[in-house]
Formats: C-alpha cells, sequence, structure tokens
C-alpha cells in the first residue's frame, strides 16, 4: 500500500512539493507570531524563526525524499538523463543494442530450437524409461526387428513393462473430388500404453484387437477428427472407408499428443499379423521399429543382456523363419527414445550451438570494447560529476540505469531477432530434424543470453565510474581533453585480437561446410537429374489386388503419360534414388552357396525406367516388354555388384536368385541381362552400394507406391498437373503424391549439410562484420586520442603517406595477431564439425589461407577509413584544439 | 543497539508527544517537546519534518489538514495503532540504552 503510495506520490509530485511549503511556511509563522507576541521586532522575529527553523530547501528536500522514499522519483530521473545520454551519441546506442539484439536472438533463436530435441525430456510420462530397440547383424548398423522377434521378445522379456512394434501405413480415404492418402501407422495392442498416452474419446487398442485377421479399426488423431469430422463426438463407433475397406473408429487421441515417432502420422490401426509365423510371411521381414517400456529398477543394460539370451533362444527356435530374410541377428540394441531419435542430428546441431555461442561471445566482446571506450570518453564527464559532489554511489546507480536501460533495448530487438530466427530454424530445417513441432521461443534461454550480455555490459560499464571518483579528480579532469590512459588502450586492442579469432574460427568452419557442399554437387549420382519429373502413385483398392491388374494400370498409366506433349519418355519404380526409399533384397549367385543371399538395393522397375534415369548401361541389355510374367527371370545388377562377384568376369548369363526366391531350391534360376552403371541411393555422400534390378511384372512382392519419373523437354514442374491427370484418366481413385523436380530432391537429399551450413554461413557474417566494427572502433578511438601526436608529427614534416602506413600497421598487427591465434583455435574447434565434413579434410589449407586472406581485407577496409582521417589531419588545428 | 541511535531518539520524542496529545501539528510538537522537556530538549525545528514524513510513510502515524485556534491552516498528525507498537518498541529500546550508559558511566 505505502509502495502505490510513494508512486501516487511521484507522478503528483508538484502537489506533494506545494503541501510541504505550505506545511513549513505555517511552522515558520507560527514562530514568528509567537516571536512577535513575545515582544521581538517584527525582523528579530523572522529572523529567530529561521534560525531555529534550519534551511528550509533542505529541510524541504529531505521531507520530499521521505515522501518517495525509494527514490522511485530519482530512479526516474535517471532513466530520463540516461535516454538523453543515449540519444546523444545514437552512432554508440544503435550500435550496441543491435549487437546486443543479434547476439541475445540468434542465441535464443538456436538454444530455443536445440532445446526441445536434445535436452527437454520427451512429452511422455516418466519418458527416460522408453527404449527404442533394434535388432544387431556383424558389423553393420542397426536393423529394424521381424515380427517374429517381437513376438518371441514380448511374450519372454522381463525386463519391459510393455513393449510394441509398428509400421509406416498410407491409406486412401477416396473423396468426391480427388483420392487423398494419409500417413498413419500400424501398430501393435501395446502402442500407445508403451507411449504412456491414452485416448481422449473411445479407447485405445487392446490385445483383442490386435490378432490375426482381426476387425478393421482405427484411432484417429486430434488434428485428423477436427479437420475431416468437425470435432463430432459420436465418431466413436462410426465407420470410414479407407483402402476399399471400412474401418470402425475406436478412439481419438488427445491433441497434445505428440507422436515422435511418426511425427505425420494422422490415424492408426492395429498390426494384426500371424503369430503363427509362417516361415516365408511378412512376420521375418525386417521392416519393423520396436518400442519398450523398461519396468521400474530394470536399467537399459540389464534389459540389452536379457534380449540378448532371448535372442539366442528364439534363433533355435525359428531358425527357418530368419533364414528367409538374411538368417538370425547377432544381437539387441537398446537405446534411450530421445538418443535414438536425435542421434543423426545430434553432430550437427551441436556444431550449430557451439557457432551460436560463439557469435554470443563475439557480441559480449563487441559491446564490453564498445562501454570501454565510451567509458573513456566520459571520463571528464565522471571527474566532473564527482568533483560537484556526486557520491559514487549515485555514479554507480546512473551507469547501472544506462547499461540496463541499454540492455533492455538490446531485449526488445532481441526478442524480435528471436521470433523471426526461431521461424527462419523451422522453415529452412531439414525433414530428418525431429520434434519441430515443439520448437517454440524457449523464455529461459532468452533471460539467459539477455542475463549474459547485460552482466557484462553492467560490470564492464562500471569501470569508468569507479575509475572516476577513486581517482584525483584534477588530473582527471585535465587529461578528459587528451589522451586516455594507455592501460584501457591494451584492454581494447587485446578484446579487437579475441574478436578476429573468433570470427576466425568461425569463417573456418563455415568454408569448410562450404567445399564439403560443392564436393557433394559435384558428386555424380549416377543418373541425369534435370528436366526430371518425379511422382508417386499408390496403388490403392481392391481392384489393384492381383498382380496382373497393377501391371495393366501401370502400362496403361505409362502409356497416357507419354502421350502428353511435352514428355520425352516415362518410366515406374518401386524405389526412387535420393528420395529416402530404402529397399534391400538378398541375391543369391549361383555357385556361390549363400543360401541366405547377398543383400542388396532392389529396384523394381518398368521398361523405360532406366532409359529415363539415363543410367548408362555398362553390358548386356535393358528390361523390355518381354520381361513379363511367367518369362525366365531377368536381373540387372550395378557395376560394385558386378566388381564384388565377378572380378575379371563377365556375369552376363550368370543366374541368380533374387527377393523370396532366395535360398528356395525349388524356385527356377533367374538370368543376369546387363551391368548399369552405379547410382547413388541413400545420399550423395555415401559410397556405392550393390544394387540389381528387375522387372515389375516379374517381381512377386506387391508394393504399395510406385514411383514415376518423366523426362520433360522444358520446365517438369509446369507439366505436373498434364501428367497427373493422363494417370487419373486410367483410374481416378489413385492418389498421385510428392510431386517433385528430381534437382530438388537431390538438394533435399543433402538438406542436414545444407540446414547446419546456411546457419554457420549467417554466423560468420555476423562474427566478421562484428570483427571489423570493433577494429575500426579501437583505430577510431585512437586516432582521435592521438590527434594532437599526429599534428606534431606532420607538423615536424612527417609525410602524409607515413601516418597512414602507421595507422594502418597498428590495425593490421592487431589482425595478424588475432588471425594467428583464430586459425589455431580452428584446428582444434573443426573437430566438431569433423562429421559433416565430405571430400575436404579439416585442416584443408586452401580454406584457412582464405579465411586469413578475407579477414585482412575485411579489416584492412576497417583500417582505411581511421587512417585517412589521420592522415588528413591539420596540424594547425591539432594543436588548437587542446 | 543499531536503532539507538539520535534520528531513533527524535522518532521516539514525536511518538510520546503524539501518544500524549492526540492530534498536534510540527510547530506543536515542537513546542511540547520544549515544555515537557523543562526546556532541557532543543530539536532543529525543520529537521522534524523529514521525519515526520518518514514516519508517515512507515504508517506510524497519519495527517489531515485543519485548522488552528488562530485560523491557520496547518498538518495535524495523528497516532495510528503501528504507531503505539512502534512507540512501546522505541520506549524499550531507549531504556536499553539509558541503561548501558549508565552502566558504563558507573564503572569509569
Amino acid at each position: 500500500m505505502s509502495l502505490a503510495r510513494r508512486i501516487a506520490n511521484l507522478f503528483s509530485r508538484s502537489r506533494v512539493e506545494r503541501e510541504i511549503d505550505d506545511e513549513l511556511h505555517a511552522h515558520i509563522e507560527m514562530r514568528m507570531e509567537d516571536n512577535l507576541a513575545a515582544g521581538m521586532s517584527p525582523e528579530d522575529a523572522r529572523r529567530d524563526a529561521l534560525l531555529r527553523f534550519g534551511n528550509p530547501a533542505v529541510m524541504k528536500e529531505r521531507a520530499a525524499g521521505a515522501d518517495a522514499a525509494l527514490g522511485l522519483d530519482s530512479i526516474w530521473a535517471d532513466v530520463r538523463f540516461a535516454l538523453r545520454q543515449l540519444g546523444r551519441s545514437p552512432g554508440f546506442a544503435w550500435t550496441s543494442i543491435l549487437i546486443l539484439a543479434l547476439g541475445i536472438g540468434a542465441c535464443t533463436a538456436i538454444f530455443s530450437a536445440v532445446k526441445p530435441i536434445l535436452i527437454d525430456p520427451l512429452p511422455y510420462p516418466r519418458a527416460k524409461k522408453i527404449m527404442m530397440i533394434w535388432e544387431m547383424r556383424g558389423a553393420g548398423g542397426p536393423m529394424d526387428v521381424t515380427f517374429g522377434t517381437f513376438h518371441g521378445v514380448a511374450e519372454r522379456s522381463r525386463s519391459f513393462a510393455t513393449i510394441a512394434v509398428m509400421k509406416p501405413w498410407q491409406p486412401t480415404m477416396v473423396a468426391t473430388d480427388s483420392p487423398e492418402r494419409f500417413e498413419g501407422q500400424r501398430v501393435s495392442a501395446d502402442y500407445f500404453r508403451t507411449l504412456g498416452i491414452s485416448a481422449l474419446l473411445g479407447r485405445d487398442f487392446d490385445a483383442s484387437d490386435d490378432r490375426f485377421q482381426g476387425p478393421n479399426l482405427v484411432i484417429l488423431s486430434d488434428g485428423l477428427w477436427r479437420r475431416r469430422f468437425a470435432g463430432d463426438r459420436s465418431i466413436v463407433g462410426q465407420q470410414v472407408r479407407l483402402d476399399d475397406n471400412l474401418y470402425t473408429v475406436v478412439g481419438v487421441m488427445p491433441r497434445s499428443f505428440e507422436n515422435v515417432l511418426a511425427p505425420s502420422a494422422e490415424l492408426w490401426a492395429p498390426l494384426q499379423y500371424d503369430p503363427s509365423l509362417p516361415a516365408d510371411g511378412r512376420e521375418w521381414g525386417h521392416h519393423l521399429r520396436m518400442v519398450g517400456r523398461l519396468r521400474e529398477g530394470v536399467s537399459r543394460e540389464q534389459a540389452g543382456s536379457e534380449l540378448d539370451v532371448i535372442l539366442h533362444t528364439l534363433a533355435q527356435i525359428n531358425a527357418k523363419g530368419y533364414d528367409s530374410s538374411g538368417g538370425a541377428p547377432d544381437g539387441m540394441m537398446v537405446n534411450e527414445l530421445q538418443s535414438d531419435l536425435t542421434w543423426d542430428v545430434r553432430p550437427a546441431l551441436l556444431a550449430v550451438l557451439g557457432a551460436v555461442f560463439l557469435v554470443l561471445l563475439i557480441a559480449c566482446v563487441n559491446v564490453t570494447n564498445l562501454l570501454l571506450a565510451r567509458g573513456a570518453q566520459r571520463q571528464g564527464e565522471f571527474a566532473m560529476r564527482a568533483a560537484l559532489g556526486a557520491a559514487q554511489r549515485r555514479l554507480v546507480r546512473q551507469l547501472l540505469t544506462e547499461s540496463l536501460l541499454l540492455a533492455l533495448l538490446g531485449a526488445v530487438f532481441g526478442m524480435v531477432v528471436a521470433f523471426a530466427g526461431v521461424r527462419a530454424v523451422v522453415a529452412l530445417s531439414p525433414p530428418e530434424l525431429p520434434r519441430v513441432s515443439a520448437i517454440g521461443i524457449d523464455g529461459p534461454v532468452f533471460l539467459f543470453a539477455l542475463g549474459m550480455t547485460t552482466l557484462i555490459g553492467v560490470v564492464v560499464g562500471l569501470v569508468p565510474a569507479l575509475q572516476a571518483s577513486r581517482r584525483d579528480l584534477h588530473t582527471a579532469m585535465q587529461r578528459s581533453s587528451r589522451s586516455t590512459a594507455g592501460g584501457r588502450q591494451w584492454t581494447r586492442r587485446i578484446l579487437v585480437v579475441a574478436e578476429v579469432s573468433l570470427a576466425a574460427v568461425l569463417l573456418v568452419s563455415t568454408g569448410l561446410l562450404l567445399r564439403s557442399m560443392h564436393h557433394l554437387l559435384a558428386v555424380d549420382p549416377g543418373f541425369d537429374a534435370s528436366h526430371l519429373l518425379t511422382m508417386q502413385v499408390q496403388e490403392s483398392g481392391h481392384r489393384l489386388d492381383s498382380d496382373a491388374a497393377r501391371v495393366q494400370f501401370l502400362t496403361q498409366a505409362l502409356e497416357q503419360v507419354r502421350q502428353v506433349p511435352g514428355v520425352i519418355s516415362a518410366g515406374f519404380t518401386a524405389q526412387l534414388p535420393l528420395s529416402g526409399d530404402d529397399s534391400v533384397y538378398g541375391v543369391e549367385f549361383e555357385g556361390k552357396n549363400n543360401p541366405v543371399g547377398d543383400p542388396a538395393l532392389r529396384y523394381a522397375v518398368t521398361p523405360g525406367y532406366i532409359e529415363t534415369m539415363h543410367i548408362p548401361l555398362r553390358r548386356g541389355r535393358l528390361l523390355n516388354e518381354h520381361d513379363a510374367a511367367g518369362a525366365p527371370v531377368a536381373v540387372l545388377i550395378n557395376e560394385s555388384f558386378a566388381n564384388l562377384n565377378f572380378p575379371g568376369q563377365d556375369p552376363i548369363g550368370r543366374r541368380v536368385r533374387v527377393g523370396l526366391d532366395v535360398g528356395h531350391v525349388d524356385r527356377p534360376w533367374g538370368t543376369i541381362v546387363g551391368v548399369l552403371g552405379n547410382v547413388k541411393q541413400q545420399s550423395l555422400a555415401m559410397g556405392d552400394e550393390n544394387a540389381f534390378y528387375i522387372s515389375t511384372a516379374q517381381w512377386t512382392l506387391r508394393d504399395n507406391a510406385q514411383s514415376l519419373v518423366v523426362r520433360t523437354r522444358g520446365d517438369g514442374a509446369a507439366l505436373a498437373p498434364v501428367i497427373r491427370d493422363a494417370i487419373w484418366s486410367v483410374d481416378k481413385d489413385q492418389p498421385v503424391v510428392r510431386v517433385a523436380i528430381m534437382d530438388n530432391l537431390l538438394a533435399a537429399s543433402e538438406a542436414e549439410r545444407h540446414f547446419v551450413l546456411m546457419l554457420f554461413e549467417a554466423f560468420a557474417l555476423v562474427g566478421l562484420v562484428l570483427a571489423a566494427t570493433g577494429i575500426y572502433g579501437v583505430l577510431a578511438g585512437s586516432v582521435s586520442e592521438r590527434t594532437r601526436e599526429i599534428g606534431v608529427r606532420s607538423a615536424l614534416g612527417a609525410p602524409r603517406g607515413n601516418i597512414l602506413a602507421m595507422v594502418i600497421r597498428q590495425g593490421m598487427t592487431l589482425t595478424v595477431f588475432g588471425v594467428l591465434v583464430g586459425l589455431s583455435g580452428a584446428v582444434v574447434a573443426s573437430h566438431a564439425i569433423a562429421a559433416l565434413l565430405f571430400g575436404v579434410s579439416r585442416f584443408d589449407p586452401a580454406t584457412y589461407v582464405g579465411v586469413a586472406a578475407l579477414l585482412i581485407c575485411v579489416s584492412g577496409i576497417a583500417c582505411l577509413v581511421p587512417a585517412r582521417r589521420a592522415a588528413s589531419v591539420n596540424p594547425v588545428e591539432a594543436l588548437r584544439a587542446e | 543497539m543499531a536503532k539507538n541511535d539520535l534520528q531513533g531518539t527524535l522518532d521516539l520524542l514525536v511518538l510520546k508527544t503524539l501518544s500524549q496529545v492526540r492530534e498536534l501539528h510540527g510547530y506543536g510538537i515542537v513546542l511540547h517537546i520544549q515544555r515537557v522537556s523543562d526546556e532541557l530538549l532543543h530539536v532543529e525545528e525543520g529537521s522534524l519534518y523529514p521525519a515526520l514524513h518518514r514516519m508517515e510513510q512507515s504508517g506510524w502515524i497519519s495527517s489531515e489538514w485543519a485548522m488552528t485556534e488562530t485560523n491557520r491552516k496547518a498538518k495535524y498528525y495523528k497516532l495510528t495503532a503501528a504507531g503505539r507498537k512502534q512507540l512501546l518498541e522505541a520506549e524499550k529500546s531507549f531504556e536499553q540504552l539509558v541503561k548501558g550508559i549508565r552502566a558504563m558511566l558507573r564503572y569509569a
């Protein structure tokens, strides 16, 4: 209450002052009246009254001070004074605010993006207990698990409270106008229980739902429920048509449910695999991801060793099943869900985090530098105010107000930068970045960055005030007009060296990433990506249940597409390079005795695909219409596969079994009819992988989606709608999705590197600019402080060139020092981005030399302005000015 | 002991005065203190006002403008409940101060 009164007093200051005046006057006059009554002369009465009272002005001031006790009004005065001070040197003010804003904003944006991914717990109860479980084979990395393994583990394991498997599911819903494809998941019964989330409406799945040939059930996401069903609460129990089948809705998930395992999934259906585990069924395909929740008190390691034991048992019981998909795995791997999800992006994120930390550091150094320079300029002002009786406390408070005001303004603009930054990060983020939806401005992070910069600003800002009050005032006031203490110059020089070296570290890292990107984009993908349009056609509905119907649909669709004007050629493939597809099957070579088969990328393609992609044929022939169902199986292999299996021999005519036929002696052999050039499948950075090609008509397993590739004469994107209509003229119920230009897919396959590179480029640019400003600031300050000395020099006959050289030398010495320190730092720091480099050593000399040259050029420009000013000093004026 | 400074003593005198005379303006308080202390205690009259205003901010006393007997406008001060409590404490700590000083004097 009393605080409210104080603040009220602040705004009615004049009223309060008038009241005090009245009160004091009344006192003095009452005393005068009494004095007169006691017989004094009017003059004596007045004199006596004033004498007894003391100095009315002081008393009034002190009474008013008591009224505004906390000194709120003087704080307000300080703020106004600080604003005036900043307004007087707008250059300083705006530079500081901008630097603070950049440092705080960039740091907040990046930390905000990284925190939900790497640091915050996943949005599930006791999320640390949720584990990803993989099968391991040989030296290869983790592998998707088979249903057989899941079934055996779920039955036997004591370590996990619940355990579940999942696979992607992309059902199609035919609406009135066009078919729509949804992202979804097929999950085993305990999926939602493992995550610890229950349904908002209805229920989630239970064991009776997830049984072989069980009922068609579906759970909807909150988003899909609101979008397609207008949030109708009676949806539970109703039926929806997906892929020509009726599914009963059993539940709706809550809006807060974030499905980190498949962020875009909007509906879920039970897996319903066959628990009798037929040896040649899908139950033994490695295509499921497994997730489990540890029991209380069980560690990850304990669970891992238990699973290894269980797997050993399973391998003995189910030898036939495992053999149908390359043999039993050697072990199981158990990873915490969060670290598993972030495994791929972690090095990139940590590198970005390191870079933004450097930016914040440079910003801090720069602000420190600016404040030091300003403190030096104001030395005289502080000395003057101290001489006029300002207490040290008062000076400190004034400076504190100024620093805090700067920080506050910096924070406001920093917030703007942070918002823009977070939006940019989300927009630019590579598709493999998990939990993008959870990225938002992080309050604590913002406060941390703000606090750090402010603290430094405050501490640095106080130095001149403390010096001013301590030092002998007379000399300080005299010195104020001339050069300042050399010590501060030294501090500032060291700061500039630090800035240059930090910028050098950023620039070297950026340079290395940039060169990696160039190397990558120069890699030959193995096909011609220009003028290539791609789209995915889903094969949906019972009409296409038979192999013959599917092949006929593809053939007819191709005929229609090829008639579109502007189309040169077209073909279908079950797996598109650099699109994220990854389909691997076994290949068994005759006489090699590998009944399990060698794993190789599998391309089931229609005639025309290889020609359209311009994949070079090294030997033999391509596929054609005669490689149809029932005809002898024709297989093409790629060069690396051929070199591996037939070094120095001709593979044409050799016999192989592929896919489901591997290891089945009752199945006929196929024949290798050609050898193709290698094609990059996963990423341009990957080495060559083994691959085989087979005609779609001769491939015995059903693919749910086919990618169409079309080589066009002009702009492919413009043709996309026409081509889609051509497909729909054959069957209008087949969704066409993922329309893309091959060039873009190529770039997108390097999205993660590109993302890191863009952020580094931005940070390096900021670092470079700040470093240049720092050099400029120090030199400009030094020149204006040395005006008199320079004047004397030129009066004594020093040529302009010498003076120019003197200033530039001073700046260059700092730069060279900074560059040397920075490059050594970069040698160490580049370790952090080693994982992101391609085709370039992290000690790449060209990058280091280039960065040194760039920094020297930029700081040369920064030196030139003050140097020219120094050289143009008029000796007469310089000497008179003192 | 920290409370036993001069300012504390002035506070004590003002609070005691207002507890004896229900309502008084600043000049009246000065006169009262002089009269009751047999002219032994002289307050610098002006310095009373910062103290009054501070005590009012602390909520020990409240004020009101009113007319004096001589028909002059003056600000009258009055003790609040918090002020009464503060008076008790101030008296107690003053007693201790006096006791302490007496002991010192006896020892010497």
